[in-house]
């Protein structure tokens, strides 16, 4: 039987490590920082870059240690002259290979690259020689594309295929001709490209990047007879404050807030409030569904990668995505009816602008179907820059409260922004809707956390309520081998990226698990601070059905909260 | 997607098929199939890619990674005449560059680039393995020797006016 530990030395230092890991692991265990670009903990592990070298002393060879497994013996150096120059000279071939505009380049603060070579102190490139030459690709209103500042470390590739099993991007030629790009299709918009912008989150250069629109945003605010709402998302509160140097899971509701109206806007309202509205329209969809026997199970529809991928992949379970427009859309819908004609702006005046954790939100603005309702979208990246642009610092500003008519939420709105948020949501109000009680147990843990499915059935009134919850899109595929093996279910919900909106594409760069999980107890901190944590409960939405929409799910409802969906096939 | 592809495709739809059906799905022999694929067409078009990927549950984005990754595929349709002209050491150093300016001057084409009337492709090789003809070039498979950029052009327009034999 094979050992479980076996004894190494690194930098003379003698070690009993798993016998499984890598010399990678096992220096980082021992807190040696070993300097790596291409490298992913389970998700790229090729050996591609060549900057984290080592020196395995019983051979004389120079070796990655991402992937040199341990054995028993083994004996690493880290950090002695050769394997310093030979990394250094490695890097510089990266970079003469590389379009270095890093003052004006979009990834400048958060590039992996840029800060390596200063890690390891490069000062000259030694190498000059023919650049690649490709072409950017702005095709879409989420993502750039920008080939030459690739390094192809085939993060996004396998971000795209592992985890979200979509494989938009892939290599391309050989040699010196290779190029990460769409392959088969003419472009990221023509691809199979959810918006979702995971591998915005990996790429450790600016080769794939956001599609900024800070500067329409900020014509908008200088605009005198404009009128700016801004609408801000769940999960961007929890995330923002990390690209202010606080440690992850600080919670800057308040300050954000008191940011966005420093920065210029009219009116700061807040996403929460339509995420409440989303739980009673698509509540009311999944009562309905089940009182009149129709196409179960019923599927959410917040997440726009999701959208695409259903459409896409899946076009015959259309049917059962919920026609809910997203939260982002019906504020967006709202504040271009309900809003104005309430405050007396003309449409025309006004602009809405939404703060979200995501890169498909600026697709889904797009979409033929609600073109118009939202203008811009910025990303919480977008909105750290721009509070900077402004010469803010979000620790310096005080707290301030969301102004009123379309910016109270519930503790059921603001979990929104985690994976199984929009199932548990639903579920503390389809329970107290269907059986006329109030549901104490509000908790429900069993579809919390970061378990790729979850499972729960609740008794309402005597009937099993089945409902599952996904997130990462290869997890949904998933989902669908489950119902194609027959497994019966009322309502799933479905987020496209990792542990929801909080993993979103458009939040803070370099969230490993620890950072996700301590944005999830944030968000569930607010949920349970909240004086109210049902949606049904928010006095503004009772308030707004009184006086606009009637009832939920009435045809003023339909008409403006939901929408269709397109078979698109691949 | 080009009429002519739509064409293609349908036109070999069965025997494509019948490819597939040797494999029984088995995402390991992509490389054969396109090898079958492209014996059988000429060349990878896109639409066969697609019939390949969704046969082989793959996204088509990797299918046409491994085309572009082995020189031997191609996704572009061929020429009625094929050149292959060689640019291995021998060649090169015996004036293979000059010879491959004057065919791209001559007939408007890259490297991997078909004329549009479909009449001629050119591919710039490793070593043909006939160093003591170099400069070489084969037309169709057939080799020939001792080129200058002059000589090798007018070879490829005896092709084109069908004054030369195939082999």
């Amino acid at each position: 039987m094979a050992k479980d530990k076996v004894n190494i030395y690194i930098d003379d230092q003698e070690l009993e490590v798993d016998a499984d890991s890598t010399v990678l692991e096992a220096a980082q265990a021992i807190g040696k920082n070993i300097p790596n670009l291409c490298y992913l903990k389970e998700k790229n592990v090729i050996g591609a870059c060549r900057v984290c070298l080592v020196e395995i002393e019983n051979t004389g060879k120079l070796a990655a240690a991402c992937i040199t497994p341990v054995s028993e013996g083994l004996k690493i150096q880290t950090n002695n002259k050769r394997v310093r120059d030979t990394r250094k000279m490695n890097l510089e071939f990266l970079l003469s290979n590389h379009d270095v505009e890093c003052p004006s380049c979009l990834s400048n603060d958060d590039c992996d690259l840029r800060k390596i070579a200063e890690d390891l102190g490069i000062r000259e490139i030694r190498f000059e020689g023919k650049k690649s030459s490709f072409k950017k690709d702005y095709s879409t209103p989420s993502i750039i594309r920008d080939p030459e500042k690739c390094i192809l470390c085939r993060r996004c590739e396998n971000i795209c295929k592992e985890v979200q099993s979509v494989e938009a991007i892939s290599t391309d030629g050989r040699g010196f001709d290779t190029v990460v790009n769409t392959t088969f299709f003419a472009n990221l918009m023509e691809s199979t490209c959810v918006m979702c912008g995971q591998c915005t989150l990996v790429c450790p250069t600016g080769a794939l990047t956001e599609r900024e629109y800070i500067d329409d945003v900020w014509d908008l605010l200088s605009d005198p007879d404009k009128h700016v709402v801004v609408q801000t998302a769940p999960a961007v509160r929890v995330a923002l404050s990390e690209a202010f140097g606080k440690q992850a899971g600080a919670i800057c509701t308040g300050e954000m807030v008191a940011a966005l109206r420093k920065l210029g806007f009219d009116k700061v309202y807040d996403t929460n409030f339509t995420a409440d509205l989303t739980i009673l329209e698509e509540g009311t969809e999944l009562i309905n569904r089940i009182n009149n026997n129709e196409k179960l199970p019923l599927f959410t529809s917040c997440s726009p990668g999701w959208i695409k991928f259903i459409e896409q992949y899946y076009p015959d379970y259309l049917e059962h995505v919920s026609s809910c427009k997203s939260p982002q859309q019906m504020f967006g819908a709202l504040a271009n009816s309900y809003y104005i004609e309430k405050e007396g702006i003309e449409k025309e005046d006004l602009a809405v602008v939404s703060i979200m954790p995501c890169t498909a939100k600026k697709y889904e603005a797009q979409r033929e179907e609600m073109k118009g309702d939202v203008d811009y979208v910025l990303t919480t990246r977008e909105l750290a820059r721009m509070i900077k642009q402004a010469g803010l610092d979000l620790n310096d500003l005080g707290s301030e409260d969301f102004d009123l008519l379309m910016g109270s939420s519930t503790g059921a709105g603001a979990i929104f922004g985690s994976t199984g948020g929009v199932m548990e949501a639903a579920l503390r109000t389809a329970y107290d809707l269907i059986t006329g009680e109030e549901l104490k147990e509000i908790d429900f843990e069993s579809i919390r956390g970061f378990e790729g499915i979850k499972k729960a059935a609740v008794n309402i009134d005597g009937l099993e309520v089945k409902v599952a919850v996904a997130h990462g899109l290869a997890n949904a595929r998933k989902i669908f081998e489950l119902i194609k093996n027959g497994e019966q279910f009322h309502f799933v919900e479905f987020m496209t990226c990792p542990g929801g909106c909080l993993g979103g594409g458009g939040q803070p760069l370099a969230a490993s698990e620890e950072v996700l999980q301590k944005r999830m107890d944030a968000i569930y901190e607010i949920d349970k601070k909240k004086e109210y944590r049902k949606s049904h409960e928010n006095p503004y939405i009772q308030k707004l059905y009184e006086e606009y929409l009637d009832e939920p799910g009435s045809e003023k409802a339909h008409q403006l909260l939901h929408t269709k969906y397109i078979k698109r096939g691949i | 997607m080009s009429v002519i592809e739509a064409k293609k495709s349908e036109e070999y739809r069965e025997e494509i098929e019948a490819i597939l059906a040797k494999y029984e799905g088995d995402g390991f022999a992509l490389i054969e199939i396109l090898h079958e694929a492209q014996e059988l067409i000429g060349y990878l078009p896109k639409d066969v890619q697609k019939i390949v990927a969704d046969n082989l549950n793959m996204a088509p984005t990797t299918v046409s990674s491994v085309i572009s990754f082995y020189n031997y595929f191609s996704d572009t349709p061929k020429g009625e005449y094929q050149v292959a002209l060689c640019k291995g050491t021998a060649c090169y150093v015996k004036g293979a560059k000059e010879i491959i300016e004057k065919i791209e001057d001559r007939y408007g084409i890259a490297s991997g680039e078909t004329t549009e009337d479909g009449k001629l492709s050119l591919e710039v090789v490793r070593c043909l393995g006939a160093c003591g003809l170099s400069p070489v070039m084969t037309v169709n498979g057939k080799a020939h020797g001792l080129l200058n950029p002059e000589k090798a052009v007018t070879i490829i327009d005896k092709y084109l006016n069908r004054e030369m034999e195939e082999v």
